[in-house]
């Protein structure tokens, strides 16, 4: 029988000294312009909005908000910068890529630090993560620019033309590398658009554009909210459309572009099945599980936020996810030892606090461990709703938060009609021991990433993408040019 | 004496049977001095929507077929087909078509069927990969069907045009409901008693005759359609197609050309435009 740790003696016989990284090696302006044609640029209307740390909502930064009338500028400027840019050579054009990578590299530290600034995200994670997968993501794309006949067999790509991107909040410089990064390897120009809430590494990667010579206007930079969105997604000169988001939003782009020539690729909302057979290794299953949706303070559209547990090891694995709850330390973004960091926004803070209720008045018994948030900004503790169902909003809709639905199984039917009776199909998790169960399950269940015995891990060759309402297309790899080019 | 011809009552298929359209409604082929060749159901949504619950439950057990298995079956089409070739001929003629170029549209479907059917297991191959990843995983990306594919077959080319979209749908394991050209519909029900000699299981194909107007709004907005295919050039149909196809991001695919015997009208990449990637991870150390 597995005996619950006191985890409350455990945290008190073991304190962590803070271990916070220096913000002293960064360079951050106190306003920001629009990246346009090589050179930042004021806003024609003139309008700024605030990037805040939503670690104690103080204000960072001051950055510019594109009108319609900046998009324009933006995509005047690709499209004038497209007729080189896509006559250079693959070899040169690869060497600009390359050369992005390595001033990414160089500039990790300072990059990690503002992510975590900006976003919430824990240190470690951005150091970690986000920015080394943002660099290496360059040098994989920079290696195909002069490959790409390699890539299609028996066909002639041509590239699109002018990229309007939109990105999300979550993994703000790795989005944009994911966007950004494809597009010129095949040739194309770009407008990108971080988020309102997360615009800083974008707008440092602006400087490292600048930094590595690539010809003014291929890659365009520009700031704003949902309203700017609309202005690159509506822009008549835009040949393709690539957007990391909700799925509320990619339906709107899918249906604003109808009928146009615009090409389309989206990367949307999810709400992962993590499946938990009684014969996996379950000490790594549980850490699994928490990594599966306490990364990123769940702010993950592949997080693993409906977990099933088979029936015979249940409380066994729900009592060890709880104990290892205990243990998690919800704090400053920058402190070393943070394993879940501040909540990105107010906006998304009170979305996850709503969900929290809807929860509770459906009946569902949550569990949260005791931890001291601090007093200012935006903070949600790890959080399980025990007995719910399939008919829980909390287990049907994406929260987007540290919020995990627990539900349990017998039969491997089951569980397999149980993970795919939602419109989402982003990602999944298996584990067992048992590798003929891995495939069987890898192959029913209908999710563009399958993790078997491990959950939450990318890499710029691996294609990242969905099924069904999370999206199509696919991001990373050799797949992920197709969204890119165009066939002779 | 001369005897009179037996005609035939031209129906729908769906879940491999022949039902009228449960509308009761039908509308009239002519011929090109404006004779009456047929009358043929006019397809409802009901019908419609009766062919996505058979196509939805074919579809698991079609995808999980063997690929040598799935290409034997669309190789049977064809050898059913050739054995009928002077039916198709005939029907393609009294369509309007001279016979010579109703001959060599019966000859290219049929090799298109045996192309594709020489698809099976090998598409798969050329577009998935094994992916080396900086980290101690094992991970590879390979192709899995979409699901249920609806599609408006081209108007010219009525026999070779819904061959060449029904076949890669289907060697990809998909599950199709097609609807035919409403000007000359003939061959697409008599196709449909081929695939129905052809081992074809219930359900896979489902094939309707009716008016674009009405079907394509109901084609495009159903929840459980997973793609939609457009052959054609009304860029008012894609616009709407588009619009709807929003509802359920359903995968779409707007194929213009007007000439489907060219060599380009065949390609794995018709196969992949129904595929999705799925991309699997597992640790390599324990």
């Amino acid at each position: 029988m597995h005996k619950t740790i006191d985890t409350n003696i455990f945290k008190a016989s073991w304190t962590y000294h803070e271990a916070p990284e220096s913000t002293s090696h960064v360079h951050v302006k106190k306003q920001y312009e629009l990246f346009i044609d090589g050179k930042f640029t004021k806003p024609v209307k003139g309008n700024y909005f605030n990037t805040i740390d939503p670690s104690n909502n103080q204000t960072i930064s001051r950055v510019a908000e594109a009108k319609t009338e900046d998009v324009d500028k933006a995509v005047k400027a690709a499209r004038k910068a497209f007729k080189n840019w896509s006559a250079l050579t693959g070899k040169e054009r690869g060497k600009y890529i390359f050369r992005i990578a390595r001033l990414i590299q160089e500039r990790a530290r300072e990059f990690a630090v503002i992510e975590s600034l900006d976003g919430g995200k824990p240190i470690r994670e951005s150091r970690d993560i986000d920015i080394p997968l943002a660099a290496n993501h360059f040098f994989y794309y920079a290696g195909w620019a002069d490959k790409l006949s390699y890539a299609f067999p028996n066909r002639k790509v041509q590239p699109i033309g002018v990229a309007g991107q939109i990105i999300p909040w979550n993994f703000p410089l790795l989005m944009a590398a994911w966007k950004i990064a494809p597009a010129l390897a095949t040739g194309n120009t770009v407008v990108l658009k971080p988020a309102e809430t997360t615009p800083l590494t974008a707008l440092k990667l602006a400087e490292i554009i600048n930094e590595s010579g690539l010809p003014k206007g291929v890659v365009n930079i520009i700031t704003g909210a949902g309203e700017t969105g609309a202005a690159i997604v509506n822009h008549p000169d835009i040949d393709k459309i690539a957007f990391t988001g909700s799925t509320g939003v990619g339906k709107y782009i899918q249906n604003a572009i109808a009928g146009t020539a615009k090409k389309l690729t989206l990367e949307l909302g999810g709400k992962g099945a993590n499946i938990i057979f009684e014969d996996a290794a379950i000490d790594q299953a549980v850490e699994g599980i928490v990594n599966a949706i306490f990364f990123n303070q769940g702010h993950v559209c592949c997080a693993g936020s409906r977990l099933f547990v088979q029936e015979s090891v249940a409380n066994l694995v729900i009592q060890k996810l709880k104990d290892r709850m205990n243990t998690l330390i919800v704090g400053k973004p920058l402190d070393k030892n943070t394993d879940i960091g501040a909540i990105n926004s107010k906006k998304q803070l009170k979305t996850i606090e709503n969900y929290i209720k809807i929860g509770l008045n459906e009946g569902g018994e949550i569990y949260q461990p005791v931890c001291d948030l601090p007093k200012k900004g935006n903070w949600c503790a790890p959080t399980l709703f025990l007995n719910v169902s399939q008919s829980h909003r909390v287990v049907q809709e994406e929260i987007f938060g540290p919020v995990l639905a627990v539900q349990t199984f017998r039969t491997i039917e089951e569980v397999i009609e149980k993970a795919n009776n939602t419109p989402y199909g982003l990602s999944a998790g298996v584990w067992t021991q048992k590798g003929s169960k891995i495939f069987h399950l890898t192959q029913k269940l209908n999710a563009g990433v399958v993790w078997a015995n491990t959950f939450n891990k990318f890499d710029p060759s691996s294609p990242f993408g969905g099924y069904k309402e999370s999206g199509f297309g696919r991001e990373g790899g050799l797949h992920g040019l197709k969204a890119y080019v165009k066939f002779d | 004496m001369s005897r009179l011809d037996v005609h035939k009552t031209y129906k729908l298929y769906i879940g491999g049977k022949f039902p009228r359209t449960e509308s009761g409604r039908y509308y009239s082929v002519n011929n090109t001095k404006g004779d009456l060749i047929a009358n043929m159901c006019l397809a409802s949504r009901k019908d419609f929507r009766n062919a996505v619950v058979v196509a939805r439950k074919a579809q698991q057990s079609w995808a999980n077929k063997t690929s040598l298995n799935k290409g034997q079956i669309l190789y049977r089409i064809a050898e059913m087909l050739e054995g009928r070739k002077e039916q198709f001929i005939a029907e393609l003629v009294l369509q309007g078509d001279t016979k010579k170029a109703a001959q060599s549209e019966v000859d290219l479907a049929i090799d298109r069927l045996v192309y594709y059917a020489g698809w099976s297991g090998k598409f798969q191959q050329l577009f998935s990969t094994v992916n080396p990843v900086c980290s101690a995983h094992f991970n590879f990306s390979n192709l899995e069907p979409v699901g249920i594919v609806a599609i408006i077959a081209p108007e010219k080319q009525s026999l070779l045009g819904l061959v060449s979209m029904i076949a890669p749908a289907m060697v990809g394991g998909n599950t199709v409901i097609i609807l035919a050209s409403e000007s000359n519909p003939l061959t697409a029900i008599s196709f449909a008693e081929v695939l129905n000699s052809s081992d074809v299981p219930d359900g896979v194909v489902n094939i309707l005759t009716g008016k674009k107007d009405e079907l394509i709004h109901h084609m495009a907005s159903h929840m459980d359609v997973n793609s939609i295919i457009y052959c054609g050039q009304d860029q008012k149909v894609i616009k709407t197609i588009s619009e709807l196809a929003s509802k359920n991001l359903k995968r779409t695919a707007f194929y213009k050309k007007k000439d489907w015997s060219s060599d380009e009208s065949e390609s794995p990449y018709f196969i992949e435009k129904t595929q999705e990637i799925k991309t699997t991870w597992h640790p390599t150390e324990f």
